[in-house]
């Protein structure tokens, strides 16, 4: 796997060059920078006084060999871990539960921006290698979004920080821990007053408690949180409709009728992934007969906008427009804009009366990145619709200590410019990297008289560049803690493998500023819920189960009345001020969330929705925006990954970035993703994509308005893997409208017809056993990418690079293929996911073709790939109709990483150079299964297999079993007349197959 | 003399026509000149000429060194993608390799002794050829060194290769072909080598030359025992000329990709590889001609018809193109039309027109008996040709495969220098194995020149 090479050249100088110069903490991860560092020579003068010899000016022979020499004994000064203390001997007794070959599962939780999602870690012998979700946690329901299913490869990142490091220099932990005691001991004079600590949003029980703790003992103490993508609109909106700090959640499964206003729902908010099963579970037309609606507003298209049934693409202050409009239909005392277009009022107006003719079953949703105005009137509508307590439930905030954190962090720079800061305790995060550009937090965090500043994170970033101390984190699945889940459900995170690298949690970090150094982890978690579960056994049972339970926040008497009318207030007097020309708007990226996920190669190179793109961002505007900019012309032959550039730029800062051609985008609204464009966290996050930061503000944290763009003339490299985005008329996604469907049942295949089975020249296959298949729904598919990773994980799937990607070299064994539909570009119709995995022909075009034998039809029907036997003449990859076949043109696997080795799955063949491979349906579950119930003597049951994309699917879009069974679920999907085969006509005769769309519009707006 | 029919009345073509022999030769003269060829040291210019060629297969095995190091990711290869100019490149070179067995096979057995003259260079070609193409099926899979197992040879894995796919037929019609061609061309080659080895000065050259001739002693049985192995050989050529392409054209028409799944495709595999052969006998032999003063072996004669055979061909080939875009339009299937529209007007679109010019156009110049008859006309046609060609194989590959059925899977396909290198590497083999035998060995038949003259005719008759 090249995981963690990639071929695109970004020169280390570069992350030297962006060092800041006035600080005297050389960095140095190669020979070369080694070579001209005064701190090597110092170290080198105190390792070896008599090599001591002034550097020249190159390098000449004996340098070069004394270079080596201390960098051999360096290097095996940091391999140096503490031996265990108990004595080795082999098992005496097998530990409980281990069968070598067999997984263990355990239950703990991932956290993003503090949100809890509740997983099952499939352990190997001691080596956690997937992520699957707790089908008891009630984020999960048994799935995990991509981030989360991409979490485990941060655990066996080569570039995660292994040591503590003091100025770059290679320290022992008890080094760190009296450095910190003694800054500490001097803050206990002043009750704390210079003492600061910045952490994430925390929802940590016990981390709360510590924090109390603290502040016992440090009165003065500060404790600053920021989340560069946590829900500060949202909190505020919140906050100003209820008076205090609340959290709102929802419940999709009573939701009728869905307005989402800028909000991805399905795919972005906390618990999206509950919400996108229970939307699923309405979309199932041949299962309820009834369908929910769902209306989507947005700016910019998202995961929920591809399965809106009405979705209007509307500019941000078009939407504060629109929303106002909808209030003034609701009564909520607002009046529609004047200058609100016809058309707009028709749909506000039908929207209104869809919503209002489902009271209590109806659900209005805003996005985090809406103006908290707007949230106050969505909270206003779901009153006045009664769905509180429904489909809405307003709790106590998630968040342990709520607060205004943009405020907070400005009070933090502000304060380190003043000079009240003496020590800083940054406890994970990247705030030099992510901070709103105008809080210029960098340079706030040089100031001298912050004497002591200790940077806590899994990688050395941005941000350590500028601390004194870097202390290598503890990756979730190494450590103890706990999280609560949106809904307030807490769990208890329990390690699946000791630290790779000796690093020590939070918990334990925190315990040295509590004035308790050296508790462990265990002991700080176990200390603060025991008292609380009662008893031992209940203890084990919270970490079996993952969750706690009765930790769910009880819903709160919810009232947001009188900022309503302020906010209406605010609302028209923006709606009323002329428009700016361009609104720029920022989100979180899909793969990289806020910059976090840069270093994981999975995420780099996973396709992102609406531009497939890998490895960087790009500016997302509409066919007419670009056209406005002048840079619409259609690029063809090698130009055809070129795309031009503009400069943005806010206020006096710019950034130029390519541009990425988005149907669907608002007009004059362009969006650039945060998290790309990291100068410093490992070569995987280093020099791909733009650092959106740079522009973003406290003011428009979401969205600057009055932004200007200026194309350069230059043109960049874009790996997308998808190069087409029509269906060019051929019938791959069939879709319907619900009274449609009534209608006609059958209408997928009107169209397409399958050739008689019997027009083949080969004997047809039986099948006495099973006969595995699989069915995808496409009314439901978000194209969300979990199964995307999920594969990529379960079937050590490498990762290729930019480069390779450009050169259509990408090896994902499922992608997701999207489609726009309509007319033109400029108002797109519709978008359709597709996720396209091997369809296991019953007459595969490829297994006649290869010469060798090496790609065989199993007795189950399997399309099967012997990689041993492959020689590699590429012909079934040609003959594939759908294109599902990936090949090794180079050894892509990394074969020498030891720390990859680990998070392999053993089931699974890591393939060699020149070997073609492809889905597999997952074969090393069928085994599983068939050993599982051939050693109890019974066939095996429906559910009982789940390939790995189906598992972590959240809206459930998958299924899988044994077609020969008239009774399992698959079968059940496969009988219904909305089945249809992809390319059916080819007379391949797939194995997966697909139920066609329905959607479910509102027949006063279908005109 | 005047006994029986007077064999110009089978014959119209030969009347007042040039002769496929200058006048004035005797047996002695016929042996000399082409055996002085060999015999008579050095030319001047074969050193650089032999130097470029050599140079140009070193770039072969440099691009081949660098191939199996890295793996195929050095060439433009991808999805959608997987075949690019190794695959282009050995239809190319297949095809080429058509027109040596055409003229010693099917023409000896339509007694066309105007082939006389020309057979014994045109398989030579067709061995290179042949060798050239074998070299791209082996180097282009995935894992070079396990290609022997597409081979059928037991084996403990106790696997045979697949024999539904249309590869290992590959396997089976090129080796053939190779194998039948190279005893055709040996078996025609031993008188030659005796007479060589019984005019050489040189007594390393008569050992060899010697050892070569197998004991050629110019008796009648040799003679006799000769003649029917040749007819022989001939019969078992004759089928493989039309096997071969066609068994290649299955690679395509085997395949359910638009664009590759057409019936057409055998015969218009077949007279595009004739096309090509004679397009490269022409490339070669018109310069070699000149270089070597054989305008008396090599008359207009043989150019007229070779250009006319290359016409032939041609016109079929053409009705091949025409066909494929009938079928694509009567058959009403979107994916075939597409196909076609793509190759009109899609991001190939110059390559489809290069091919148009250089295949359907340039050839139309062969009705003109002008450059019929102008060895510089006839060969700025061939390089058209050989140029055309290598488009179509091109067209055929990658536009096809470059925007199939899933339009999400669309990509573009460019040769890298890696490509570049390896093809133009295989030239440099051709060149390089063609000069060794131009030098070696006679490149005219001289027993067969001898059955030419009107001495050997007259005994006949008598």
């Amino acid at each position: 796997m090249r995981d963690h090479r990639t071929r695109d050249p970004k020169p280390e100088r570069d992350a030297a060059a962006s060092r800041p110069a006035g600080e005297s903490s050389p960095f140095w991860r190669s020979l070369d920078e080694l070579a001209g560092s005064d701190a090597f020579l110092d170290t080198l003068e105190r390792e070896f006084p008599r090599q001591a010899v002034p550097l020249g000016e190159g390098v000449d022979r004996r340098r070069f060999l004394q270079l080596m020499g201390g960098s051999l004994a360096l290097g095996g000064l940091g391999a140096c871990t503490r031996q265990p203390l108990e004595t080795i001997v082999p098992y005496v007794r097998q530990p409980e539960e281990i069968v070598p070959g067999k997984p263990l599962y355990f239950a703990t939780a991932a956290t993003l921006g503090g949100y809890a999602t509740g997983v099952l870690v499939e352990s190997h012998m001691g080596r956690p290698t997937k992520i699957e979700g707790n089908p008891q946690h009630p984020a999960s329901l048994g799935a995990t979004d991509v981030l989360t299913q991409a979490s485990v490869l941060d655990l066996y990142d080569p570039h995660r920080s292994q040591a503590v490091r003091h100025l770059g220099r290679i320290r022992t932990w008890s080094a760190f821990v009296d450095s910190l005691a003694t800054a500490l001991g001097a803050q206990e004079g002043t009750a704390g007053a210079g003492l600061r600590i910045l952490t994430e949003t925390v929802t940590s029980p016990t981390l709360a408690a510590q924090m109390d703790a603290v502040r016992q003992r440090f009165s003065r103490a500060r404790w600053v949180q920021y989340d560069p993508a946590g829900r500060h609109l949202a909190r505020a909106g919140a906050r100003a409709a209820f008076g205090s700090w609340a959290e709102v959640h929802y419940d999709l499964s009573r939701a009728r009728v869905i307005l989402a206003l800028d909000c991805d729902l399905l795919a972005g908010e906390p618990g999206s992934v509950r919400y996108a099963r229970q939307f699923a579970q309405w979309r199932r037309v041949w299962e309820r007969r009834e369908m929910n609606r769902l209306y989507a507003v947005e700016s910019t298209p998202t995961p929920t906008g591809t399965l809106a049934d009405h979705r209007l693409r509307l500019r941000p202050e078009r939407i504060e427009a629109l929303a106002l409009a909808l209030a003034a239909e609701m009564g909520l005392g607002a009046t529609p804009p004047a200058g609100l277009d016809r058309q707009l009022g028709t749909w506000a107006r039908a929207v209104a009366q869809d919503l209002l003719r489902h009271p209590g079953e109806s659900l209005v949703v805003a996005g985090e990145w809406t103006s908290p105005e707007l949230h106050v009137l969505a909270h206003a509508m779901n009153q006045r619709l009664g769905n509180f307590g429904s489909t809405v439930h307003a709790t106590a905030p998630v968040a342990a200590a709520p607060s205004d954190q943009i405020a907070d962090l400005a009070a933090l720079a502000d304060d380190l410019r003043q000079g009240r800061v003496e020590v800083l305790l940054i406890l994970g995060g990247n705030p030099v990297y992510d901070a709103p550009a105008d809080l210029g937090f960098a340079d706030a965090l040089r100031h001298e008289e912050a004497r002591l500043r200790i940077h806590y994170g899994l990688v050395e970033n941005e941000t350590s560049a500028y601390c004194h101390w870097h202390i290598p984190a503890t990756h979730y699945l190494e450590a103890w803690g706990d999280a609560r889940a949106f809904d307030g459900t807490v769990t208890i995170q329990q390690p699946l493998i000791e630290p790779l690298y000796g690093s020590r949690s939070p918990h334990e970090l925190l315990a040295i500023v509590e004035g308790r150094p050296g508790a462990l982890g265990y002991d700080i978690v176990r200390e603060h819920w025991l008292p609380q579960l009662g008893s031992e056994a209940a203890w084990r049972r919270a970490l079996h189960e993952g969750t706690v339970p009765d930790t769910a926040l009880p819903a709160a008497g919810a009232a947001a009345g009188g900022a309503v009318a302020a906010a209406v207030q605010r609302l028209s007097e923006r709606v009323a001020s002329p428009a700016a020309e361009y609104t720029l708007l920022f989100r979180p990226d899909p793969t990289l969330w806020d910059g976090r996920f840069a270093g994981n190669a999975w995420l780099q190179e996973c396709p992102k929705p609406f531009t497939k793109l890998t490895w960087d961002n790009a500016l997302l505007v509409s066919p007419a925006t670009a056209r406005q900019l002048g840079i619409d012309e259609q690029r063809t032959g090698r130009n055809r990954d070129r795309h031009p550039m503009v400069r943005v730029t806010v206020g006096a800062s710019y950034l130029e970035v390519p541009v990425w051609i988005t149907p669907g985008q608002a007009d004059g609204a362009v969006t650039l993703h945060l998290g790309h464009g990291r100068t410093r966290g490992g070569p995987v996050a280093e020099g791909h994509g733009f650092d959106a930061y740079r522009l973003r503000t406290r003011q428009g944290l979401w969205q600057q308005r009055g932004v200007s763009l200026q194309p350069t003339g230059e043109a960049y490299a874009l790996a997308s893997t998808q190069g087409h985005f029509s269906m060019e008329n051929r019938h791959l996604v069939r879709e319907a409208t619900v009274a449609e469907y009534a209608d006609n049942p059958g209408f997928v295949h009107a169209h397409v017809h399958a050739p008689d089975e019997e027009m083949t020249l080969y004997p047809k296959w039986e099948y006495a056993g099973y006969a595995w298949g699989m069915g995808i729904d496409l009314s439901s598919c978000t194209g969300c990418n979990a199964c995307v990773v999920a594969c990529q994980s379960e079937n050590n799937i490498a990762v290729v690079g930019k480069e390779q990607v450009l050169a259509g070299r990408e090896m994902h064994w499922l992608r997701i293929d999207q489609y726009f539909k309509g007319p033109s570009a400029d108002e797109p119709e519709g978008v359709y996911n597709q996720p396209v995995p091997c369809m296991h022909c019953e007459t595969a075009p490829c297994e006649v073709v290869c010469p060798v034998a090496a790609t065989v039809h199993s007795d189950e029907g399997l399309n099967d790939m012997v990689y041993n036997r492959c020689v590699g003449t590429r012909y079934c990859s040609n003959n594939c109709p759908y294109k599902v076949r990936r090949f090794n043109f180079y050894k892509f696997s990394d074969w020498q990483t030891e720390s990859l080795k680990l998070q392999r799955n053993p089931d699974v063949s890591v393939r060699f150079r020149g070997v073609m491979e492809k889905c597999t349906y997952c074969v090393q579950r069928i085994n599983h299964a068939r050993i599982a119930a051939g050693r109890e003597d019974r066939s095996i049951a429906d559910g009982e297999i789940q390939t790995a994309c189906q598992q972590a699917c959240p809206t459930g879009a998958i299924v899988f079993g044994d077609i020969n069974d008239a009774s399992t679920e698959v079968a059940r999907w496969k009988a219904q007349p909305l089945d249809y085969g992809l390319l059916e006509d080819v007379n391949t005769r797939p194995r997966t197959t697909y139920m066609g769309r329905i959607r479910n519009p509102n027949p006063e707006l279908e005109a | 003399m005047t006994d029986g029919p007077d064999p110009r009345h089978f014959r119209p073509d030969v009347v007042e026509r040039v002769p496929v022999l200058a006048p004035g030769h005797t047996p002695a003269s016929v042996t000399d000149q082409i055996s002085a060829v060999v015999l008579s040291g050095t030319p001047r210019w074969f050193y650089p000429a032999f130097g470029a060629a050599f140079m140009l297969l070193m770039v072969l095995m440099f691009a081949l060194a660098k191939l199996f190091f890295e793996g195929t990711g050095v060439w433009g290869i991808n999805q959608p993608v997987g075949w690019g100019f190794a695959i282009i490149n050995f239809v190319w070179w297949v095809g080429i390799g058509h027109a040596g067995t055409l003229i010693s096979a099917i023409l000896l057995l339509l007694r066309q002794d105007w082939r006389t003259s020309i057979n014994r260079f045109a398989e030579a070609m067709t061995l290179f050829a042949v060798a050239c193409a074998g070299l791209f099926p082996l180097i282009h899979v995935g894992r070079p060194w396990l290609a022997y197992w597409m081979l059928p040879y037991p084996n403990t894995m106790g696997m045979w290769p697949q024999f539904r796919s249309p590869l290992v037929w590959d396997v089976f019609a090129v080796s053939t072909y190779a194998i039948v061609s190279l005893l055709f061309w040996y078996v025609g080659l031993i008188p030659d080598l005796a007479t060589l080895r019984d005019r050489s000065q040189k007594p390393r050259a008569r050992i060899l030359y010697g050892m070569a001739a197998m004991g050629w002693r110019n008796s009648a049985k040799h003679w006799h025992e000769h003649e029917v192995a040749s007819l022989l050989l001939a019969g078992l050529a004759t089928p493989l000329v039309l096997s071969v392409h066609s068994v290649v054209s299955f690679d395509f028409a085997v395949g359910v990709i638009p664009g590759w799944h057409a019936t057409i495709f055998p015969p218009y595999f077949v007279a595009g590889a004739i096309f090509a052969g004679f397009a490269m006998v022409l490339t070669l032999t018109i310069p070699l001609r000149t270089l070597f003063r054989l305008e008396d072996f090599i008359t207009q004669r043989h150019l007229q018809n070779m250009g006319k055979v290359m016409l032939a061909t041609g016109l079929i080939v053409v009705y091949g193109y025409a066909i494929e875009i009938f079928t694509a339009w009567y058959s009403a299937n979107p994916f075939e039309w597409y196909v076609v529209t793509n190759r009109f007007g899609g991001p190939y679109k110059y390559h489809y027109t290069a091919l148009i010019v250089c295949n359907v156009l340039a050839p139309q110049a062969l009705w003109l008996r002008g450059v019929r008859s102008s060895a510089i006309g006839l060969w700025a046609v061939a390089m058209f040709v050989n140029v055309g060609m290598w488009l179509e194989r091109f067209v055929i590959v990658v536009t096809s495969l470059h925007r199939d059925f899933l339009p999400s899977s669309w990509g573009m396909y460019h040769g890298t220098i890696w490509d570049w290198a390896t093809f133009l590497g295989s030239i440099g083999l051709f060149l390089s194995l063609l000069f060794l035998f131009i030098r070696f060995i006679p490149m005219i038949s001289i027993f067969e020149m001898r059955t030419l003259l009107p001495e050997a005719r007259m005994e006949e008759r008598e």
